[in-house]
């Protein structure tokens, strides 16, 4: 662990990336990682999300629950960018990063410092596992070896796949199970050094060891790096995370302690949910 | 619906024969189709591999009443003015398919697709009159360049096209993933959805050459046809299926036995492309199934 | 709520950077760039042909004299040559065509399919160079010396049966066409085919119709896209070269009989082009050309118009 750390701290390439604002003042200046405003997504002018306020505090678990297609998933990926690809989409409001509006910052700059893991493993199939992870940085600038392998195991290691993977980083990507392919979709996250990172469903294709290795580390991360996860695991809620948001038809019902949700919600809504009433 | 009822009705021993016997002319069809191909694929060999020697890929053609020589120019020729097309036509093709699939959201790309199978329709021969007036006249004279470019606009087409079907196969999270990592728009299509579907595109890119290798109409009146090596890429050029139709129509048995000879070289080229390219893509569905 | 609605929204619009913006408008260009080909294609013959078409107008397209001494030029022969070859093509090659497919589809295992979809593709990649050698020194001798006196001897009494033909002429040619379309009809119509629902067939069977008769609804189902790939298998014939330069014996006359040598649009082009006797013989040879390219252009466009409209109402099925 405290090895990790050390090497945490080091990590000299990424941290370069990130001079024309200092992270220290802005983690005094805001308490939060994280800030939403009015947030709203529309589809072709049809409304998915709407008036979304939500903080996300430095360092802790948040879990979005709701029911399949209440927009849970729409507001993650309107926290970097996502909605980008997808024609007749619109994102209004105001995002801030650390005290900071998102406008501020440069689009890719806003995703190196907001990585995410999605539902299905997505590594890329032409890559060896080393490069997988180093890809964020080598597709970045030019980087040099040392800092490439420093970087490379740091990842691994984190995301827990150091072990099985040392000896083989130069194989194809996709010859890992599921569950390893998606810790390496973790790792190669984390190789860019964000500091928030999403999860998107990360463990809904996998069966229950990996996703149990899967929350093993995500509890680890917390220390270092601010999380969201969407979940439609009401267990994995209540096990992982310190706030979860309730979300139901676009709007974002309830957020509090996850201890709040799950004893004394204060909405009807999320108690119906929660115990199981619906969904 | 009341169709099948009134087929039901008929009696049922003639509809069986009926079946039997359209389901026969099926499978004769298949063989009717292929039987040109077995003869013709052949029929070339035997005539072709004969007279094909070490002579026929390192000597210039003889003129009339003299036996031997080869066509070493011709396949010089068609290796430069394949060349010369794939420079032009593969980072078209390649760059307008990517258009179609990555950026365009709109009517643009079903234009696009429309004017791409219009161009794969418009015959090789009027691709050689548009060569002739764009590069020829100006130029007046024949030269290996135009010959090239009518090539290469003949290989435009189906290089999109492929472009196109391979990267629509490429997952969509793949392009999530990388711009995920803050990689630039431009990068993620570059390194890593090009990528992805390089061994699509490149079977296709096979494909279209192979087919270049064989386009004769269009170099008529573009590259023409040289006896001799040619000075430079602004002169007449030689080319195999050019050599192939001049002897074909000649009246002289050593120019048929040459052109047999051609004809061979260039079916077996299509041979071997077909197989790498049916090898390559069974590799392929077989390791998504 | 009509004040929410009416609330102003701050967009959050994405950034970009420069190498982003100008890698997409480098592929827009290039997109652009073969759009912009097929039109100046167009637009080049048009002009280059602009001699022929003020000295003959419109009695270019039905005259039939093609006479470069006397400086008299007219299309229609050569019109006729393509036509009728070209129709002879189709007549062969769409039943064959269709029983390929349906072969394909709804007869052959794996392995076989896969055998005789490569052979197919194989024949489809052939140099038309190579058909034509081929029908000058197998298929035309043959047709001399085995179909011409066979059908004669029976059929010829009938004017398109008559004449003396050497073996080259527009029957020659039309088999030629016939098997170099066969694989683009054949693999088109193939997924057309696929495209059909296997549900639709289990209906049939579930009412008792023959393997015969589902597959007769499915073809019927997919009527409009064999009409497409047929449309589509016309255009190539329409455009062929070399292999009808060829057979079809380059005679510019308008015969009753099948046997008789004729002429096409495209090979008027290829045999007299390099070698024409001024500029009024090369506007001729382009405002040929203009033709052709009228022509594919209408028959590719309606083709693939006919064809995405049906892969589309079957996707949506």
């Amino acid at each position: 662990m405290t090895e990790e750390k050390e090497i945490l701290t080091v990590s000299p390439g990424v941290q370069t990336d990130k001079t024309e604002f200092n992270p220290e003042e802005a983690y005094e200046k805001s308490k939060f990682a994280l800030e939403t405003e009015n947030l709203t997504v529309t589809f072709n002018g049809r409304e998915a999300i709407s008036d979304i306020n939500s903080k996300f505090r430095k360092h802790t678990i948040t879990a979005i629950i709701g029911p399949s297609g209440c927009g849970k998933s729409t507001f993650l990926r309107s926290l970097n960018f996502m909605h980008d690809l997808t024609p007749g989409a619109e994102v209004s409001g105001s995002i801030k990063i650390h005290g900071k509006d998102i406008s501020e910052y440069d689009m890719t700059d806003v995703r190196r410092r907001v990585g995410m893991v999605f539902q299905k493993p997505n590594p890329f199939p032409t890559m060896t596992i080393y490069d997988n992870v180093a890809a964020g940085l080598t597709l970045h600038k030019r980087q040099s070896r040392k800092i490439l392998d420093e970087t490379v195991e740091r990842s691994l290691r984190l995301a827990g796949l150091w072990e099985e993977t040392k000896d083989r980083l130069k194989v194809s990507a996709m010859a890992l199970s599921g569950g390893q392919q998606q810790r390496l979709c973790i790792a190669r996250t984390l190789a860019i050094n964000p500091e928030i990172v999403l999860f998107d469903e990360p463990t809904s294709a996998l069966d229950p060891i990996s996703t149990s290795k899967i929350e093993e580390t995500l509890y680890m991360l917390k220390k270092d790096y601010t999380i969201i996860i969407v979940t439609h695991n009401m267990q994995q809620a209540s096990r992982l995370s310190d706030y979860t948001s309730f979300f139901y038809l676009g709007k974002l019902i309830e957020h509090s302690k996850t201890r709040t949700v799950f004893t004394a919600p204060k909405n009807k809504l999320t108690e119906e949910y929660v115990i199981g009433k619906f969904g | 619906m009341t169709d099948y009822y009134s087929m039901i009705k008929n009696n049922s021993r003639g509809r069986k024969l009926k079946s039997r016997v359209m389901l026969f002319l099926c499978v004769f069809a298949a063989m009717l189709a292929i039987l040109p191909l077995v003869y013709i694929f052949f029929y070339t060999t035997i005539q072709g591999a004969s007279s094909l020697n070490l002579e026929f890929f390192t000597e210039l053609p003889k003129p009339v009443g003299e036996t031997g020589g080869g066509m070493a120019n011709a396949i010089a020729g068609t290796a430069i003015l394949v060349g010369l097309g794939s420079i032009f036509g593969i980072p078209v093709g390649i760059l307008a398919g990517i258009y179609v699939t990555e950026y365009s959201k709109n009517m643009f790309a079903n234009i696009i697709k429309f004017v791409t199978d219009v161009l794969s329709g418009i015959p090789s021969i009027i691709i050689g009159i548009f060569a002739y007036g764009l590069i020829v006249i100006p130029m007046q004279r024949f030269s290996a360049y135009a010959g090239g470019f009518a090539l290469g606009l003949l290989m435009i087409p189906t290089i999109t096209r492929i472009t196109e079907e391979m990267l629509k196969l490429v997952p969509h999270n793949l392009r999530e993933a990388a711009l995920a990592l803050g990689i630039p728009r431009w990068k993620t299509t570059i390194r890593i959805v090009l990528r992805t579907a390089s061994g699509g595109i490149i079977t296709g890119i096979l494909l279209a050459v192979a087919r270049a290798a064989g386009e004769t109409a269009p170099l008529l009146f573009t590259s023409f046809g040289n006896s001799f090596w040619s000075s430079s890429l602004d002169s007449p050029m030689a080319s195999i299926p050019v050599q192939i139709f001049n002897y074909a129509i000649s009246p002289y048995d050593e120019w048929h036995r040459k052109a047999w000879a051609g004809a061979f070289v260039l079916i077996s080229l299509v041979f071997i492309v077909s197989l790498i390219v049916r090898l390559a893509t069974r590799n392929k569905y077989s390791q998504s199934a | 709520m009509p004040d929410i609605e009416a609330k102003e929204r701050k967009i959050i619009k994405s950034t970009r950077k420069l190498s982003d913006i100008l890698f997409e408008n480098a592929t827009f260009l290039f997109a652009l760039l073969i759009a912009a080909i097929v039109i100046y294609i167009f637009y080049e013959m048009f002009m280059d042909s602009a001699e022929s078409r003020e000295k003959f107008g419109f009695g270019f397209i039905t005259s039939l004299n093609w006479d470069s001494v006397r400086g008299e030029y007219g299309a229609m022969t050569f019109i006729y040559g393509t036509v009728v070859s070209s129709v002879i093509a189709l007549i062969i090659a769409l039943p064959v065509s269709i029983g390929v497919a349906v072969f394909l589809t709804e007869i052959a295992n794996s392995i076989t399919r896969s055998a005789v979809s490569f052979l197919i593709e194989i024949l489809a990649a052939i140099p038309s160079i190579i058909f034509g050698f081929w029908g000058i020194y197998v298929l035309a001798p043959f047709m001399r010396t085995v179909i011409q006196p066979s059908v004669q001897s029976v059929f010829g009494f009938i004017p398109i049966f008559g004449g003396s033909g050497a073996g080259f002429g527009l029957l020659t040619a039309g088999i030629i066409l016939a098997i170099m379309i066969t694989p683009i009809i054949t693999a088109i119509t193939r997924d057309v085919l696929k495209a059909i629902p296997v549900s639709q067939r289990e209906a049939a069977y579930a009412l008792g119709a023959t393997k015969w008769e589902a597959i007769k609804m499915a073809l019927l189902n997919a009527k409009s896209g064999i009409l497409g790939a047929t449309v589509l298998g016309l255009g190539r014939a329409v455009g062929e070269t070399m292999a009808v330069t060829m057979v079809i014996g380059n005679k510019a006359q308008i015969k009753e009989s099948l046997f008789e040598p004729a002429y096409s649009m495209a090979s008027v082009i290829a045999n007299e082009f390099a070698e024409a006797s001024g500029t009024l013989h090369i506007s001729a040879l382009i405002e040929v050309g203009l033709i052709l390219f009228g022509v594919t252009f209408i028959i590719n466009s309606f083709a693939r118009l006919l064809i995405y409209s049906f892969t589309k109402k079957a996707q949506t099925r």
